[in-house]
């Protein structure tokens, strides 16, 4: 017997019978004898627990190092309160299915209309779906929703400056969904406005996306940039990393139609890539376009408060080929995650984290600079808590990581043979970077 | 548990000035830093003010409001709500990749793709299949990334005019909407009344406008497709490749392998099959699985063995894209792998069996009140269209809603959308008959209550949380913030 299976051999006998079958193999009597399974799996087990724990622990724990991480690029190594891990392991929440019988789903789905009002808080948009797989996927979900909105126009621009696994993966949702993609031209770390308004002119443009902060963690100025989408009829779009969107000029301040991007900086573990939460918001105007699940509050028989799922017409189990997407599972217990840290750190506790993280990279990059081993990729371009720098011969980005990793550090994600981004967060403590330094020194 | 105070939203808890985080006061430079002006927010935004021992009550009060596989039978049809094991989730703290960058050097990082290439070859050797990406969220997303394989291989052999992907009408409504996505037309096969998929009416349909066929087996009714050796080489002759929609693989486990059975492309959904918890909606995985000849295609990144045999991630040349910026919803699979190797080769084998025993166990012991459609065996799960006797007016909406009120999550309901009164029972193999004998107490209760007080069974839930919200008013007057609340 095993833990996970309670037949006993009674059971099976007694269930059999009710099913007026002689044995468990006469219920696949429908399978062709030459498909069947031969021999058994080829696959190693059972392991009781303590040699799971030991395999997991000895075999792959001890196989894997943490570092002291300088490195973003997209995941963020940020501070989570105890409370949230305390309450997402709760099995009523974590072993729920997507809630699809609102009245006894009430936990899920009030923390995802909580998470939906918090997203739409730190964007600036009215609308936000129950999340999407990434950052990545949510901004090319963003691309086909906005064609779609557009129904005729099928070229899209999209700014060099956005991180290239998010431009990857837009431009393959964008050959499936026979869309045009064209970039804009990077210009000294920022998109190119001369190219922008050029390319805006030449007409079908559905939208536009850019990224703020961009790929090196600039911030960049894109005063304007709505005005001049909206009277060529097209949509704005920005990426962000949610964390940042509590101090810097909201997507809803830029004029933006969409916001999108990767939440994994609410404090979520980096778990080496993974599970990490995209974010999709939008005007209202935009609501019917929205894909994934959406939340809405509603009364019950006896007029309380209630929340289902609602606008499903959008949605693929209704509407099939013709849904806003195929998306049916999403991060789901991600978004409690956010929920819970954004509820416990408050827009505070948000701005704090934003300016430790910040004059963590500012002392860092200075100190770097100091050293005279690398120079800013982007002098006089501002940033929040990442920058890139270049190397000076003769260390070079792997050389430089390298004796970074020997000590412990992650110096960052390298961008060339000699360059590298690196990012700085409130976990970074003065002596990391006092020994990020030394180390810098000794090359 | 006091609902009335902690229950409201976490908004209407806030007050003025309190918080619920730590955190510590660097200084680390002389130079303090300034954001500036033009990049700086106007507003605040309006986030909740909550100490933490509020926070903590309100979401352990809003858990009491939900229900779990932990919480009692989930017979949700083609969900696959088996137990979620404890020791999963331990062996993620275990595995050491909490503090893990996706973008460390590999050599401190050999566990975690240890893990990934541990599981992609398990993966392989159940689905009958010569590689996986492990890259996909979700099933869903697998569908997609199956089917952009599939367009890639097709345009590697300048094959263009295959534009058009077959679904039965029994298929699970991502089957179409990802054909869409990935660009295809979507043709309609239609089922015979035994729900297995028409033969001849898929033969008419084969051309050389075709890609694929994507197909479940056993199919949305419990149903295996028995034809499938035909299928495959019908499918097949026409230059067509075969895709597997894993939702329905658990009853396979340990009888038949989807790669033995013809199929080219397969997706796993690892929080059905491999006992992940679902999250209320995810995160899930959703890998995927290619034969012999078309590993090249899958996505980047890939993980991939040296000679030495460390690990590595690298982008390969003929992939058809990427799916997503890093390997996945990592910690599902650690899960899924944990699960593998507590069940072994011996165990795993006997998941398919009891899951089908378990369904069937139900189907015989209730069909006398309610219409089973399709004659039996069936596999993993089966549909009622609703009760025998309609007499009293009682739906499948309503026998849904009384269970509800005995402690047990309502089955998959008007789902397959062949019968009208669709009602999809999947008990899965973590069941004891004690739980499948209760469940079936009550579903004979329902129906000898339809007959007798059917007004009694119209008016559940009585004793939930909340009785049934007003659907249409959501939908009618979207209200989707605390901003639309207040308003």
């Amino acid at each position: 017997m095993h833990r996970y299976l309670p037949h006993t051999a009674d059971d099976i006998a007694a269930m059999l019978e009710r099913c007026h079958a002689e044995s468990l193999e006469s219920l696949y009597s429908d399978v062709p004898e030459e498909l069947r399974l031969k021999g058994g799996y080829d696959l190693p087990g059972p392991l009781s627990e303590p040699e799971l724990e030991r395999y997991f622990k000895k075999e792959i724990g001890s196989a894997n190092k943490p570092l002291v991480c300088f490195a973003g690029a997209g995941m963020y190594y940020h501070y989570c309160p105890a409370a949230v891990s305390s309450l997402m392991s709760r099995s009523e929440f974590l072993t729920a299915y997507t809630p699809y019988q609102p009245e006894i789903s009430q936990g899920t789905l009030q923390y995802i209309f909580e998470y939906q009002s918090m997203m739409c808080e730190l964007t600036g948009m009215d609308v936000s779906n129950a999340s999407m797989y990434d950052g990545a996927t949510a901004t090319a979900e963003a691309v086909v929703m906005a064609v779609n909105a557009s129904k005729k126009r099928r070229r899209v621009l999209v700014s060099a400056t956005l991180a290239p696994a998010v431009a990857q993966v837009i431009a393959t949702y964008a050959s499936g969904a026979h869309i045009t993609l064209e970039v804009i031209a990077e210009d000294k770390g920022v998109t190119s406005r001369k190219d922008f308004e050029e390319m805006i002119c030449a007409g079908d443009v559905a939208a536009v996306v850019v990224a703020s902060p961009n790929y090196y963690g600039i911030l960049e100025d894109y005063e304007g940039y709505a005005d001049i989408c909206h009277e060529h009829k097209a949509l704005f779009i920005v990426n962000s990393h949610a964390t940042t969107l509590s101090v810097l000029r909201s997507p809803g301040e830029l004029g933006a139609d969409i916001a999108c991007g990767e939440a994994q900086s609410l404090g979520m573990p980096m778990n080496y890539g993974g599970p990490g939460l995209g974010y999709l918001c939008c005007k209202r105007a935009l609501m019917r376009k929205l894909p994934g699940r959406i939340v809405g509050a509603t009364k019950d028989a006896l007029g309380r408060r209630s929340f289902v799922l609602t606008l499903q017409a959008r949605e693929q189990h209704i509407r099939r080929q013709k849904a806003t997407s195929n998306i049916c599972s999403n991060q789901g217990i991600m978004t409690l995650h956010a929920a819970i840290y954004m509820s416990l750190m408050g827009a505070d506790g948000l701005a704090r984290v934003n300016r430790l993280s910040a004059e963590a990279a500012h002392a860092l990059a200075d100190r770097m600079l100091s050293t005279g081993k690398v120079v800013l990729k982007y002098p006089d371009r501002p940033y929040l808590n990442e920058f890139a720098i270049e190397t000076v011969a003769p260390v070079t980005a792997d050389s430089m990581l390298k004796a970074l990793a020997d000590n412990g550090i992650l110096g960052g994600v390298r961008l060339t043979e000699n360059s590298v981004l690196v990012a700085a967060t409130e976990m970074c403590t003065p002596e990391d970077i006092d020994h990020y330094i030394t180390v810098l020194n000794s090359l | 548990m006091n609902k009335e105070l902690y229950s409201p939203l976490i908004f209407e808890l806030s007050r003025e000035g309190r918080s619920g985080y730590s955190l510590p006061e660097y200084h680390y430079s002389d130079k303090p830093f300034e954001l500036p002006a033009q990049f700086r927010r106007g507003d605040k935004p309006d986030l909740p003010q909550v100490d933490e021992p509020t926070v903590v009550r309100h979401y352990t009060n809003s858990s009491g409001n939900n229900f779990g596989v932990d919480s009692g039978f989930y017979p949700l049809g083609s969900c696959t709500m088996k137990y979620n094991p404890k020791v999963n989730e331990a062996m993620v703290g275990a595995a050491n990749v909490a503090d893990l960058h996706p973008a460390q050097p590999y050599d401190t990082v050999q566990g975690a793709l240890r893990i990934y290439r541990t599981l992609e070859k398990a993966l392989s050797e159940i689905g009958g299949m010569a590689e996986f990406t492990l890259n996909p969220f979700a099933g869903a997303h697998g569908e997609y990334t199956g089917l952009m394989v599939i367009r890639a291989y097709h345009q590697s052999r300048a094959d263009e005019a295959r534009k058009r992907v077959l679904v039965p009408d029994s298929a699970h409504g991502t089957n179409p909407a990802s054909a869409a996505m990935a660009g295809f037309e979507i043709v309609e096969i239609k089922s015979l009344a035994d729900g297995t998929v028409d033969v001849e009416d898929l033969k008419s349909k084969l051309d050389e406008t075709v890609a694929a066929l994507m197909m479940t087996n056993p199919n949305t009714m419990g149903m295996f497709e028995k034809n499938i050796p035909e299928i495959a080489a019908a499918v097949h002759a026409a230059g067509a490749l075969m895709y597997y929609d894993g939702a329905n693989l658990n009853p396979m486990l340990g009888v038949a392998r989807p790669g033995d059975m013809g199929f080219d492309v397969m997706h796993i959904n690892l929080h059905k099959t491999f006992s992940t918890p679902h999250g209320g909606g995810g995160p899930g995985a959703g890998p995927v699985g290619v034969r012999a000849g078309l590993e090249k295609f899958l996505p980047n990144p890939r993980v991939v063995e040296s000679a030495d045999g460390s690990l590595r991630v690298e982008d390969g040349e003929f992939a058809f894209g990427r799916v997503s910026a890093w390997l996945g919803n990592f910690t599902v699979l650690v899960k899924a792998l944990a699960y593998i190797l507590t069940m072994g080769p011996k165990y795993l084998a006997e998941v398919g069996p009891l899951s089908t025993l378990n369904a069937n166990y139900i189907m015989n012991s209730l069909n006398d009140l309610y219409l089973q459609p399709i004659a039996g065996p069936c596999k993993h799960e089966f549909v009622f269209d609703g009760l025998k006797d309609k007499s009293g007016g009682v739906t499948t909406l309503n026998v849904a809603k009384a269970l509800l009120d005995y402690g047990f999550h309502a089955p998959t309901i008007y789902f397959p959308l062949l019968f009208h009164e669709s009602l999809m029972i999947e008990p899965t193999e973590t069941e004891s008959r004690q739980t499948l004998d209760a469940f079936i107490d009550v579903m004979r209760k329902i129906a000898e209550e339809a007959k007798s007080d059917p007004d009694k069974i119209k008016g559940a839930p009585y004793t939930t949380p909340i009785s049934h919200p007003d659907e249409d008013e959501a939908a009618l007057t979207p209200l989707l913030t605390y901003r639309d609340l207040k308003k």
